[in-house]
């Protein structure tokens, strides 16, 4: 961010080391510990054989002899394998086709400017206010009907239904910083919408395109309700339904397992992001604006 | 070669428009509106998993409103929203002002402390289990080490422990949203803003009251819009860390109608508590919308 000299609030360099040291790095650390503790817990509770789980005595923060005994049961154990793939092939076909849909549909919206776009994309908007929680259940019934219950298909048809209006609003967004003098500049040349649309506008949406790809892949990643409910067979079930419903066995709950399965389903999402940082959080404020 | 009548198709706005729209559409149509048609529908029906349903009026909401578990549900929602809410705005607009200054590492700190949102939230919920567990919680380890308490709290197993704890487990994932999108906001405040109140003789605090409140209050507001309506939907959390109990002390409203229509399946009953969720998440909406928003144009900021 070569922007972060400028955002200095005020007068902050007059404050004197000690000072600053209690006022700002003091709590940052304390909102750092807290935020990331689970994580740091989930690593630990990976590795540490049952004996030292289950032991009131010693240093619970540390671990005498790690193992690697709960990965090998639920790698080789459970179908954790295949909740994954799951949800590899569920996340990454719902996010391709939503934003295919969505570009479109942002274009039409932004630069094509039909009659009654204003109130289509007020209606994308408030799609994208209606939470999952109030939809599942007439949802599945419509799943039912369609006789896509437990199938893989039924949750690449119903995750755009949150994808699509936000990847939609983030690209109105991202098309609109795009001059309209270039587009008529090709209009003149004798380029049609298509042209238009595949030469001048998506090249300059790249971040855009990404910051939306992103986003949509890490929301399908952890959609719960709806893989919870359309889907019952263990081999369909994705990552968090699995690890939620088929891990935890009676009264006797794997922690180290548990926490295992928790880490690596967790691991594939924090990669991603630790790549894309800029795109993501620009995504998530994009989405806010407006 | 296109003949002129495509060609004409081709850029006439409304007629490529249709087309465009037509993907994204037909699949909000098919999987958004209908369903939510159908939800209002099922509401008035008796309907059963395996059975459709027959037209019973208003017989699910009469029920429901004096059904001791969904009123304890209801109570649980505006309880669980209420709290969770009001702390994560002030924890992120506090970590959201610790962020804006000026410190090292900065981006490394942004981005570590998004975390929390973008892991899936049903993995973290169940470190939160472990974390929260009667027997082995490290809190209760770590306190009874430290002397404060001489048992092990039970945090899952008595109702009120349970509703703090999941409240807990909410705002630890929801602050870092709250953050992240109000330091977006921070940073498109100009320095010289508090340059000239520096000037001027006014403290930290006024600058703070003064300034940044004020500039800041339209995206606060929809910041906490969103959060609200996250909130008060939420299902994860609870269906993961204690699936509506001890003695469904930590039902929301979410989880008590998959509880019904999916677990237990009365459709009609569930989809009639999901429907009963519409007027408050609305009522939310426009209080924090229109309630905060209004001052966007005593600022003299454009319309939007």
């Amino acid at each position: 961010m070569s922007q972060d000299q400028t955002d200095t609030v005020g007068m902050s360099y007059l404050d004197s080391r000690s000072r600053q040291f209690f006022t700002t790095y003091l709590p940052l650390l304390v909102f750092l510990f807290v935020l990331l503790f689970p994580f740091y817990w989930m690593g630990v509770t990976t590795f540490k054989p049952d004996n030292e789980l289950l032991s009131r005595d010693g240093n619970p923060f540390w671990i005498v002899s790690p193992t690697l005994a709960h990965i090998d049961k639920l790698l080789f154990k459970t179908e954790y394998p295949q909740w994954m793939w799951n949800t590899v092939v569920v996340s990454v076909t719902a996010t391709f086709f939503s934003l295919l849909a969505s570009v479109f549909a942002a274009y039409a919206i932004e630069r094509l400017r039909f009659s009654g776009a204003k109130n289509v994309g007020l209606g994308i908007f408030l799609a994208y206010l209606v939470p999952p929680s109030i939809l599942f259940i007439p949802l599945a019934s419509v799943v039912f009907q369609m006789g896509l219950f437990d199938t893989r298909l039924a949750l690449i048809l119903t995750y755009p239904t949150f994808l699509v209006p936000f990847c939609t609003w983030l690209l109105m967004g991202y098309f609109r910083s795009i001059p309209m003098e270039l587009e008529e500049c090709a209009l003149i040349d004798g380029a049609n919408r298509w042209q238009i649309l595949v030469k001048i506008i998506l090249p300059l949406a790249v971040p855009g395109l990404i910051s939306a790809g992103i986003f949509a892949f890490t929301l399908s990643w952890n959609e719960f309700i709806y893989a919870l409910t359309f889907v019952s067979s263990s081999e369909v079930k994705t990552l968090p339904v699995g690890v939620v419903t088929e891990l935890v066995e009676g009264d006797v709950y794997h922690w180290g397992a548990l926490m295992a399965g928790a880490l690596f389903g967790s691991l594939p999402v924090a990669l991603i992001y630790s790549f894309f940082v800029e795109y993501y959080v620009s995504g998530m404020t994009g989405s806010v604006k407006e | 070669m296109t003949t002129p009548i495509l060609e004409k198709l081709q850029n006439s706005r409304n007629v490529l428009g249709l087309i465009f729209m037509l993907p994204a559409t037909v699949l909000l149509l098919l999987f958004l509106t209908y369903p939510l048609g159908l939800g209002v529908w099922l509401g008035f029906t008796d309907a059963k998993v395996g059975r459709p349903g027959e037209w019973i009026g208003l017989e699910n909401y009469i029920f429901l409103a004096s059904d001791s578990v969904t009123q304890l549900a209801l109570f649980n929602t505006l309880f669980y929203t209420t709290i969770a809410s009001v702390v994560k705005f002030f924890l992120g607009l506090w970590l959201a002002l610790l962020l804006n200054k000026n410190i090292r590492f900065k981006s490394f700190f942004r981005a570590v402390i998004l975390l929390p949102y973008i892991v899936p939230t049903a993995l973290s919920a169940i470190a939160f289990w472990w974390i929260f567990d009667s027997q082995f919680s490290i809190i209760s380890w770590g306190l009874v080490k430290m002397g404060f308490i001489d048992k092990y709290i039970d945090f899952l197993g008595d109702p009120w422990n349970a509703r703090f704890s999941t409240i807990v487990a909410n705002i630890w994932r929801g602050v870092p949203f709250v953050a992240i999108t109000l330091l977006a906001g921070l940073q498109t405040i100009s320095p010289s803003y508090y340059e000239a109140s520096a000037i001027d003789g006014a403290t930290p605090w006024q600058q703070f009251y003064h300034v940044t409140l004020p500039l800041l209050t339209p995206i606060i507001a929809v910041v906490m819009t969103f959060s609200v309506l996250f909130t008060f939907t939420d299902f994860q959390l609870i269906y993961v860390i204690t699936r509506g109990g001890p003695l469904n002390a930590t039902h929301l409203m979410a989880t008590l109608s998959f509880q019904r229509a999916i677990s237990g399946g009365a459709l009609g009953e569930g989809a009639a508590i999901s429907i009963a969720m519409v007027p408050f998440l609305l009522a939310a909406i426009m209080f924090s919308y229109f309630g905060l928003q209004r001052r966007a144009w005593q600022q003299g900021g454009d319309d939007k």
